[in-house]
């Protein structure tokens, strides 16, 4: 395929590649082809070079010194809380709590919620396509407490279905919690309608955001989701930082998740009083580096837009499907209407661990397995998938050379 | 694609993975056994008639994996029709230790004959798991392990 042309220029990708030092780097001597997105993405100098600076200049412990250097440390780290709210269109800083990650961040919900507001008889409700982190901590919480997980099934397109999440919705349901974006098929759920049909019945929602956070606007308010969690390492930002957008109403209900310092009110031997949100869930020393860190990354991508981001992706996907289409005995699995920036593929004659190996020796890095969604590959009929997550920095050359790969890797295994 | 990888996707492999060798089910198995490998979702059965005297007569393998798994049962199947359960035994830890590096089957002495194939694995970390998930398997089946393996 020969018409990048066609792309228009959203954006000036040469330039932001340059601005990814990764990217740069050659993998069994070939420049590399960087396509795991989904998983992890790469880092922006700007980035890079604000943590280092934070490191080098600023750093110091949050909250708890009352000395210029810690004083100054707690208002960057609160500054950063507010960049975060401002991204996600939350009402307050307060509504933003730190993790580790999205996993924590539901694991948080799925304790704290549950203790608080589900008990035996009651029911919550999950997707046939959720990633294990937003599938095993409602399984342990209805073995738990004794109430039910309903799941909502989905079409071969791997589009939710409505009409039947619609049965499955009753006064027993506590919580629905589904992805905005699966990671295992790309589909684009409709979560501002999955919302509203869930507080019709009183039941609360929870948006898993690790796929959606950094490849589209995102407005919490506008989406009325009752929880939103996302990854700091998926949006340009450092590992070890995620968290949690939670209504205030909530939060205020819920009791800690993790106990220690920082997250109360009062101590004594006796008794201990909590902190109101978020300091009651950020209980001991948080990863004060990566948060500042995640603050830059989104400063980076508010430069470059996210309604250019969500477009050129959106590009890099239809010309990346039509690359793959025309390979022979190739099933893209997931065919949303609504899809993000991802293909995930099966062949008829090569198992996806042995295309990644394949793969890799051209310096294409795709990810090959099961996503941590095991029933939607059950769901799907395979046992795994190999799966091309793009981001802005793709290039349609990018795509091209996948195909290519993918026709090589055939040919040696048919 | 390329030399480095054709250390490892070597034609007996690809032959093997083809047309996997003893790729059916013992019904009257004297010893089975499941194994997964959690990571990446291969999953076999292998199966294996022992007579009295400790002489694997049969053994045979189903499942699903990659080509190196499958390659590797296949393999391993044809290997061990006829050799004792010592030297089933013996042949697993030649072969864990060729995979992982610690065994050069060209310079030291050994029993793996055409197995000594698998030594490209070496060479891919995340690859090793795929080609020794068989004998852990097989290994399984002869210690009894009814709850079955997993390489993690």
């Amino acid at each position: 395929m020969n018409d990048h042309k066609v792309m228009s220029s959203v954006l000036d990708v040469d330039k932001i590649r340059s601005e990814f030092p990764a990217l740069t780097r050659t993998v069994h001597g070939k420049p590399l082809i960087y396509l795991d997105n989904g998983a992890t993405t790469q880092k922006p100098l700007q980035m890079i070079e604000r943590v280092r600076k934070f490191d080098a200049e600023e750093y110091g412990t949050v909250r708890r010194g009352a000395y210029k250097v810690s004083e100054y440390s707690t208002q960057l780290y609160e500054e950063a809380r507010q960049k975060v709210a401002d991204f996600f269109g939350a009402g307050s800083k307060s509504e933003i709590i730190f993790t580790s990650g999205t996993t924590q961040a539901i694991n948080l919900v799925a304790y704290s919620f549950g203790k608080q507001f589900v008990k035996a008889g009651d029911e919550i409700i999950i997707s046939n396509i959720e990633h294990h982190a937003n599938t095993v901590p409602w399984q342990v919480l209805c073995e738990e407490r004794g109430a039910h997980l309903k799941v909502i099934p989905v079409n071969d397109e791997g589009e939710l279905i409505l009409e039947e999440y619609d049965k499955l919705l009753s006064n027993k349901t506590r919580i629905v919690a589904v992805n905005h974006v699966s990671n295992a098929l790309g589909t684009v759920n409709p979560v501002k309608e999955i919302a509203r049909r869930a507080h019709s019945v009183g039941a609360r929602i929870l948006v898993d955001g690790a796929q959606s956070s950094s490849h589209m606007k995102v407005d919490v308010q506008d989406l009325d989701c009752d929880f939103y969690t996302f990854s700091g390492h998926k949006m340009y930002g450092p590992s070890g930082v995620g968290g949690l957008f939670g209504k205030m109403e909530l939060l205020e209900q819920m009791p800690p998740y993790v106990t220690g310092g920082d997250m109360i009110m009062q101590v004594t031997l006796e008794k201990t009083t909590y902190a109101r949100p978020p300091a009651r869930f950020e209980a001991g020393t948080p990863p004060i580096t990566q948060v500042i860190g995640l603050g830059a990354s989104i400063d980076y991508m508010n430069g470059i837009g996210m309604d250019n981001i969500a477009e050129y992706e959106h590009q890099l996907l239809e010309y990346g499907t039509k690359c793959l289409e025309k390979i022979d005995g190739l099933r893209l699995i997931g065919t949303a209407k609504d899809k993000a920036a991802i293909l995930s593929f099966y062949l008829d004659c090569v198992h996806p661990h042995d295309i990644v190996t394949c793969l890799d020796q051209d310096g294409i890095a795709v990810r090959g397995g099961h996503h941590c969604a095991q029933p939607t590959m059950i769901r799907f009929g395979v046992p795994a998938t190999a799966r091309a997550s793009m981001s802005f920095y793709n290039k349609t050359e990018e795509l091209d050379a996948l195909a290519e790969s993918i026709r090589r890797t055939i040919k040696i295994f048919s | 694609m390329s030399y480095i990888n054709s250390e490892l996707y070597q034609q007996v492999i690809l032959d093997h993975n083809r047309k996997p060798r003893n790729f059916r089910k013992i019904e009257d198995a004297t010893h089975s056994c499941h194994g997964i490998n959690p990571l990446c979702g291969d999953d076999v059965y292998v199966y294996l008639n022992v007579n009295d005297a400790g002489v694997i007569e049969d053994v045979s393998f189903e499942g699903s994996g990659c080509a190196i798994s499958k390659a590797s049962c296949s393999l391993m199947t044809t290997h061990l029709k006829g050799k004792t359960v010592e030297d089933a035994r013996i042949n697993f830890k030649e072969f864990q230790n060729m995979i992982i590096g610690t065994m050069d089957p060209d310079k030291e002495e050994h029993h793996l004959g055409k197995l000594s194939l698998f030594m490209g694995v070496r060479e891919y970390p995340s690859r090793t798991k795929c080609a020794s998930l068989a004998w852990h398997t097989m290994v399984g089946a002869l210690d009894r392990k009814f709850d079955g393996i997993s390489t993690e």
